[in-house]
C-alpha cells in the first residue's frame, strides 16, 4: 500500500547510549546523587519496570544500532531504520528516560532540564526531521510551568510531555499550572502511557502480568481523560490541545457516550461544565494510533475512525519498541486518500502547526 | 418470557437485618451505633440512585416485594426478576463481621422477597475478605435453588482472576451458579488507577474501567480455561466498551501469550462462550451505532435484559435502543438470560 509522502510520526523514543550522556547538562551534585541513589520513583526497582518487558528495553530485536548501545540510542541508525525506511517526514521524540515522576522533586527537575538539552542538541540539531518534547517534573507543577516557559519559544520543541500515571488524576487542580503555561504558549500537551503513579495499576490492585499492564493503559487513560474533562480543564483553557499518546483510541467513542449519558443525569454536581463532555473531547483532544487494536474483522476499525472523526487520530510508530506499527501496514481496511492524508500528516499539521 | 437480571431491592437499614443476625452481632450493632450502611457507590439522594417516579416520599426505594413487583415487574411484562442487593456488606474489614452481615442479607432476601413472590430469584452476596467463609456461605445458600448466582462487586482488593478467588468459582460450577459482578467498589483500592476522583460522576463512569480490568484479569489468569462451564455476568457494567477491550486484549495476546500459555481461546471466543452483560445502562446516543456495537462484539447472545431498578437510567418503560429489532429483543429478554443462568434453564 502506498502512503502519502512525508509521514508524521507522533511517538519516537530516544534512549541514552550510556548513563553519562546527560552529564554535560547536570550539576555535579546531581551526577553524584544519581550515581549513589539512582532515580527513585514510586516503583520497586531502581532500574526498569516491575512488570518485566517482553524483550530487553521493550525494544525491537533488530533495532540495536550497529555501533553499539540500546535500541533507539543512535541518531544515525534511527535515521536509517525509521525515518528513511518508512518515509517519515517529521516526528516527535518522547523520552522515557527516568526523570518525570522521580520522587525527589529537585532531582526530577534537574533530570528533566538535562533531558531537554540532550533532545535538542544531540537529536534535533543533528536531524531536522525530529522535534523534541518539553519533559517536565510534573509532580512539581510550578517548576514544570517554569520549564515550559523556558523552552516554549524554541521551535525545536513541539509539545509538553506528561506520562499517564501521575500521582493524582491529571485534571486535579494541583496540575493546573502546567496547563496554564501550555495554553499561554499555545503548545500542545502530550500524555504518553506509562509512569508510576504510586497507586496499583488497576482499581482492584496489582495485576500479575505485563500483558495486563499493557492492556490496562487504555483504562488508566480513560480515567485520566475523564478527570481532565470533568474537572473543567478544557472549560478553563478552551484552546488547550491535548494529545493522548500510546493510550489506544478505540475506547474513546464508548467513553464519550458513557460520559454524556451520566453527565445528563448528574450535571447538578458539575455546574462548571458548560458543554457536554463529548463536546470538550471533540474540540480539545487528539490521539496517536499505535498500538492499533486488532479486531478479527479489521473493517470494524473504520467504524471507530468514523465515529471519532478522521481528524482526531494521528499516525505513530512507537519506534524502537517491540509493538512498533509500520505505516504501510497500519490502515488495513478501506479508506479514502483524504482520510489517509489526514491520518498520516494533515491532523498533525493542524495540531502542531508551525512547530 | 422476560427475565430482568438486575433489580436492586432496598435494605432500609441495619435493623432490617436484625431478624437474620446472630444475637452477638445485633448487640454489637446497637452498642456501637451501626445503624445503617450507606454506600458511597450510590449515595441515596443523587439523581442517579433512584428514578423520580420510583423514589418514595421517605426512605430507600424498592424495600418490599410488592412494591418492586408493581413498579418493576408488571409495567415491563417481566416474568422473572433477579435481585442484586447492594447493601454494602463488602465494606466490613473483619472476617466474622463481614460474614455475619452477608449471611443476614442473603436470609433477608430469601424471607422478604423470594418467599413472598415466586417471580423473584436471588443472588448470594459474599464478602471476599475471607474466601473460605465465602465458599461456606455459597454452600449454605445454594441448597435453595431460587438463588441463581454469586454476587461480588467490580472493585476488589485483588483482581478477580487471582487464584486466591478460584475456590469461589469452583463452588459456582459445583452448584450450577453463575458469577455476577456488579458495578461498585469494595473500597480496598481507589476507584481509579490514578487515585480518588473529585466528583461522583467520575466514580460512576470509572465503574466501566473496573470491569475492563476484571475481564482482562479473568482472561489472562485462565479462569475461563480452568472453568469452561462458568458463566460470568457483568451487571450495570455498560457494554459499549466491550469490543475495544477485546481488540486490545487480542492485540497483546498476539504478542505476549507466552506469559499466559494456558489461554486456549481468543478473548472474542471467550466472551461469546462465557461472558454476559446486563442491558442497562446503555452508554451511548440512541443511534444505529448501538446496533453496530453488537456486530463488533460478534454475538447477539451476550446482552441480558435489565432495568437496573430503581436506578435512574431511562424514562418510562422503553428500555431497548431503537435500533434493536424484535428478534434481538427476544434474545435479550428470554434466550440469553436462560443461557446465562443454568438455574433458569428449566423455566417455562
Amino acid at each position: 500500500m502506498n502512503t502519502p509522502t512525508g509521514i508524521w510520526d507522533g511517538d519516537i523514543h530516544p534512549y541514552l547510549r550510556s548513563a553519562t550522556d546527560l552529564d554535560p547538562w547536570l550539576p555535579k551534585q546531581w551526577i553524584e546523587h544519581q550515581r549513589n541513589y539512582g532515580s527513585l520513583r514510586q516503583t520497586p526497582l531502581v532500574n526498569g519496570s516491575a512488570y518485566h518487558k517482553s524483550q530487553p528495553n521493550a525494544g525491537r530485536r533488530d533495532a540495536y544500532p550497529p555501533e553499539g548501545g540500546v535500541q533507539g540510542s543512535s541518531v544515525s541508525f534511527l535515521r536509517e531504520q525509521l525515518l528513511d525506511a518508512h518515509n517519515i517526514g517529521w516526528g516527535i521524540l518522547n523520552p522515557l528516560v527516568a526523570s518525570q515522576g522521580v520522587r525527589n522533586l529537585d532531582h526530577s527537575a534537574a533530570l528533566c532540564r538535562a533531558i531537554n538539552h540532550w533532545q535538542a542538541e544531540i537529536w534535533v540539531d543533528a536531524e531536522p526531521r525530529l522535534r523534541a518534547s518539553i519533559v517536565v517534573p510534573y509532580e512539581d507543577p510550578e517548576t514544570s510551568a517554569a520549564e515550559i516557559r523556558h523552552w516554549a519559544g524554541d521551535n525545536r520543541f513541539a509539545q509538553v510531555l506528561l506520562l499517564s500515571r501521575t500521582s493524582f488524576l491529571p485534571g486535579n487542580r494541583r496540575y493546573w499550572p502546567i496547563y496554564e503555561a501550555a495554553a499561554e504558549a499555545n503548545i500542545p500537551v502530550g500524555i504518553h502511557a506509562f509512569g508510576n503513579s504510586g497507586w496499583p495499576v488497576s482499581s482492584s490492585g496489582w495485576s500479575s502480568f505485563y500483558m495486563e499492564e499493557m492492556i490496562g493503559h487504555a483504562q488508566t487513560s480513560q480515567a485520566g481523560l475523564t478527570s481532565l474533562v470533568i474537572e473543567g480543564v478544557f472549560e478553563r483553557w478552551p484552546t488547550l490541545k491535548l494529545v493522548l499518546v500510546e493510550s489506544g483510541f478505540t475506547w474513546a467513542p464508548s467513553l464519550m457516550g458513557r460520559l454524556d449519558k451520566h453527565w445528563k443525569t448528574l450535571k447538578s454536581e458539575v455546574p462548571h461544565l458548560k458543554l457536554s463532555p463529548s463536546e470538550y473531547i471533540r474540540r480539545n483532544v487528539w490521539w496517536t494510533s499505535q498500538p492499533m487494536d486488532e479486531p478479527e474483522n479489521r473493517r470494524y476499525l473504520a467504524d471507530i475512525f468514523n465515529w471519532l472523526g478522521w481528524d482526531r487520530i494521528m499516525f505513530s510508530s512507537d519506534y524502537p519498541h517491540w509493538d512498533f506499527d509500520d505505516p504501510s501496514r497500519v490502515i488495513m481496511f478501506p479508506a479514502t486518500h483524504e482520510q489517509k492524508h489526514a491520518f498520516f500528516t494533515g491532523n498533525a499539521q493542524a495540531v502542531y502547526g508551525s512547530r | 418470557m422476560q427475565i430482568d437480571v438486575d433489580i436492586h431491592p432496598g435494605t432500609p437499614d441495619v435493623a432490617a437485618l436484625f431478624p437474620y443476625l446472630p444475637e452477638h452481632w445485633r448487640d454489637m450493632s446497637v452498642m456501637r451505633g451501626i445503624t445503617d450502611l450507606h454506600s458511597a457507590n450510590y449515595p441515596d439522594m443523587t439523581p442517579l440512585a433512584a428514578r423520580p417516579d420510583w423514589r418514595p416520599p421517605k426512605g430507600r426505594p424498592g424495600t418490599s416485594a410488592s412494591l418492586i413487583a408493581s413498579q418493576c415487574l408488571e409495567p415491563f411484562g417481566t416474568n422473572v426478576g433477579i435481585l442484586n442487593p447492594l447493601f454494602p456488606v463488602q465494606t466490613f474489614y473483619a472476617d466474622d463481621l463481614a460474614q455475619a452481615f452477608a449471611s443476614a442479607l442473603n436470609d433477608w432476601t430469601r424471607a422478604e422477597f423470594l418467599d413472598r413472590d415466586v417471580r423473584f430469584r436471588g443472588s448470594i452476596v459474599v464478602s471476599l475478605e475471607n474466601v473460605e467463609m465465602a465458599v461456606e456461605e455459597i454452600d449454605r445458600c445454594a441448597a435453595d435453588t431460587r438463588f441463581v448466582q454469586v454476587l461480588v462487586l467490580a472493585g476488589t482488593a485483588r483482581l478477580l482472576g487471582r487464584r486466591t478467588y478460584w475456590p469461589i468459582y469452583e463452588a459456582c460450577v459445583r452448584h450450577g451458579l453463575s458469577l455476577g459482578i456488579h458495578a461498585g467498589q469494595d473500597f480496598r483500592n481507589a476507584p481509579t488507577a490514578l487515585g480518588w476522583p473529585s466528583y461522583y460522576l467520575e466514580d460512576y463512569v470509572a465503574h466501566a474501567q473496573s470491569f475492563q480490568y476484571q475481564l482482562t484479569s479473568l482472561f489472562c489468569e485462565g479462569v475461563f480455561n480452568r472453568y469452561p462451564t462458568l458463566k460470568v455476568v457483568m451487571l450495570e457494567s455498560g457494554w459499549t466498551w466491550v469490543p475495544a477491550l477485546l481488540w486490545r486484549i487480542a492485540k497483546y495476546w498476539g504478542g505476549l501469550r507466552f506469559e499466559v500459555p494456558w489461554t486456549d481461546r481468543s478473548p472474542e471466543e471467550v466472551v461469546r462462550d462465557q461472558l454476559r452483560f446486563s442491558l442497562t445502562p446503555i452508554d451511548g446516543p440512541d443511534t444505529d451505532q448501538l446496533r453496530r456495537v453488537i456486530d463488533h462484539i460478534g454475538s447477539d447472545q451476550v446482552i441480558l435484559f435489565s432495568t437496573d431498578y430503581p436506578h435512574n437510567q431511562f424514562d418510562g418503560i422503553d428500555v431497548f435502543p431503537t435500533a434493536f429489532d424484535a428478534t434481538l429483543r427476544k434474545i435479550i429478554s428470554d434466550d440469553a438470560p436462560r443461557a446465562a443462568y443454568p438455574r433458569l434453564g428449566s423455566l417455562t
